[in-house]
């Protein structure tokens, strides 16, 4: 793989719980990327948001890692920061790429000013995407989510990989955005073939409901929330009438 | 005691498994959960049988690693098991054929007055012992509760009924009649209409539990094998553990998937060569 450009796939949510779709992102955004034949994928990120986003049934940030942790301590690639969830605010997703961009390049510069001369490799500075599934599109629309000009430093300075489950809703979302369309070439479109939709919230309704989840996460992040006893009726009602942290603190700044 | 009430049920589960997907034991979560809800039931085991090698279907690889990798996927469920009795035998067997030969066992287990689970298997759950310890101390004197043996299939399985020459009418009389189905269907398929328009059926519809899969989830073993062959990542699609085994014995490649190319499904050999019905 060499001249390739060095890729970091970061993905933002609240996983909550991790599942094996969160999983399969990774797996998926790695295979395409790697098709493409200009980049090499050297690492992912699961950054789970902090407590104060404010969504409804969030449980704590600190469950939300170690079951992230568990999930992904058999992969040789991926990795859990905590960095966005210790954040005293919420994040604005821009920023938490702005840090983890730092900690890359820094890291480069560290390598390459550690090489003699002569054995500078000749690989690219590495870059960051974000990494998202096919209804993330959608929240650039929601107003009052996102600030314009950072949807065009996301897209336009750092880049996203979007996985879709086949349907053509990322298209029609590119489409319906200038902003978007203008940097359409900074924009990867994975199809998932499988149809693997296990979101977080279907889960968590099966836990409420005492149905078994087995298969859907890792056996150690069931084992996990039973133990702490996490998504319940009562743990749903978290956040329940609070307005997403970002609606308010956008607001505010503007 | 409405416990003891409760009718046993074991699921029995027919395929290629070709590889086992984390599909397929969903397919088990989503039975017991439904058929324990309903109140009536309860399910003691779950038994995966994966087909013989006669079975002729093209990209089918040995027996020995599809069984192996069931039984590496099954370690970690208390209630799910691979038995290997069919896969064994010479002759590819219809269904039917397979269910009477569990059914036979469990009726030769319950005559022994001997409890299947804890002397043959030691993957059990500690409350289950319990239960069952209590019902043959007390309860032996009124012992009717043979477990009922339970087809499960996906909506494609109670389809192919409609399939000619794949499936003998007797068959199909006897193993929804006699035994029963547990279908497991996405949103959208509409079994109920399938089995509406098939009179076979109707007669049985009580005999057929429909469950429906809210967390879509349709890891077809086709889709996994399609992946390996052009080396894209099948991770988190089925356990780690049957993962490593595939890259372990390379199972799954170009040449694998010709195997059997040309032959016809032993199934349609047997029917079609008949007198044609």
């Amino acid at each position: 793989m060499a001249g390739r450009i060095p890729l970091v796939l970061l993905a933002c949510g609240s996983f909550n719980p991790i599942t094996y779709q969160h999983m399969r992102l990774f797996e998926l955004a790695r295979d395409h990327m790697h098709q493409t034949g200009q980049y090499q994928v050297i690492g992912g990120i699961v950054s789970p948001v902090s407590d104060r986003y404010g969504k409804q049934g969030l449980a704590l940030a600190k469950h939300r890692l170690a079951m992230a942790r568990m999930a992904l301590q058999n992969s040789d690639w991926v990795i859990v920061d905590d960095w966005e969830s210790q954040q005293p605010d919420w994040t604005e997703t821009l920023v938490t790429m702005r840090y983890h961009y730092s900690r890359i390049a820094e890291k480069y510069q560290r390598r390459i000013s550690d090489t003699p001369l002569e054995q500078k490799p000749a690989s690219c500075v590495p870059q960051l995407k974000l990494l998202c599934g096919a209804d993330f599109m959608d929240t650039f629309k929601v107003p009052g989510l996102w600030r314009e000009d950072h949807i065009e430093e996301v897209v336009g300075r750092f880049g996203l990989v979007c996985v879709s489950r086949g349907s053509l809703e990322p298209d029609r979302a590119i489409h319906e955005s200038d902003t978007l369309c203008r940097h359409q070439q900074n924009i990867f479109l994975v199809r998932e073939w499988i149809h693997n939709e296990i979101s977080a919230t279907e889960i968590r309704r099966a836990l409420r409901r005492g149905l078994s989840v087995k298969y859907l996460l890792p056996d150690s992040v069931i084992q996990y929330i039973k133990e702490h006893n996490l998504y319940t009726h009562d743990s749903e009602l978290m956040n329940k009438d609070s307005k997403l942290r970002p609606l308010t603190k956008q607001t505010v700044e503007d | 005691m409405a416990l003891l009430e409760k009718t046993k049920v074991v699921l029995l589960a027919c395929g290629s498994f070709n590889p086992i997907t984390n599909m397929h034991l969903r397919m088990f979560e989503l039975a017991r959960d439904h058929l324990e809800d309903t109140g009536q039931y309860r399910v003691v085991r779950g038994i995966i049988s994966p087909v013989g090698d006669a079975y002729k279907k093209k990209g089918l690889i040995e027996a020995y690693h599809r069984v192996e990798m069931a039984r590496l996927a099954t370690e970690s469920s208390d209630w799910i098991r691979v038995d290997n009795w069919e896969s064994q035998q010479n002759e590819w067997l219809e269904t039917a054929k397979v269910i009477r030969h569990h059914h036979a066992e469990l009726l030769t287990a319950d005559k022994n007055n001997d409890d299947v689970d804890s002397v043959k298997f030691a993957k059990r759950r500690r409350l289950e012992e319990t239960e069952c310890s209590y019902e043959n101390t007390c309860c032996s004197h009124t012992r009717t509760d043979t477990a009922q043996l339970k087809l499960l299939c996906g909506a494609d399985v109670l389809e192919s009924f409609g399939v000619p020459n794949l499936w003998k009418q007797e068959d199909i009389e006897e193993i929804v009649g006699r035994h029963g189905l547990v279908c497991i269907t996405r949103c959208g398929t509409d079994v109920d209409k399938f089995i509406h328009q098939s009179d076979q059926l109707w007669k049985h519809r009580k005999n057929i539990h429909v469950v429906k899969e809210w967390v879509t989830n349709d890891i077809s073993a086709t889709h996994i094998r399609r992946a390996l062959r052009r080396g894209q990542s099948i991770r988190y699609l089925l356990p780690d553990t049957v993962v490593n085994y595939i890259q372990e014995h390379c199972l799954y490649n170009i040449e694998s998937e010709q195997r059997n190319a040309d032959v016809v499904l032993a199934p349609l050999q047997r029917y079609s060569s008949g007198t044609g019905e």
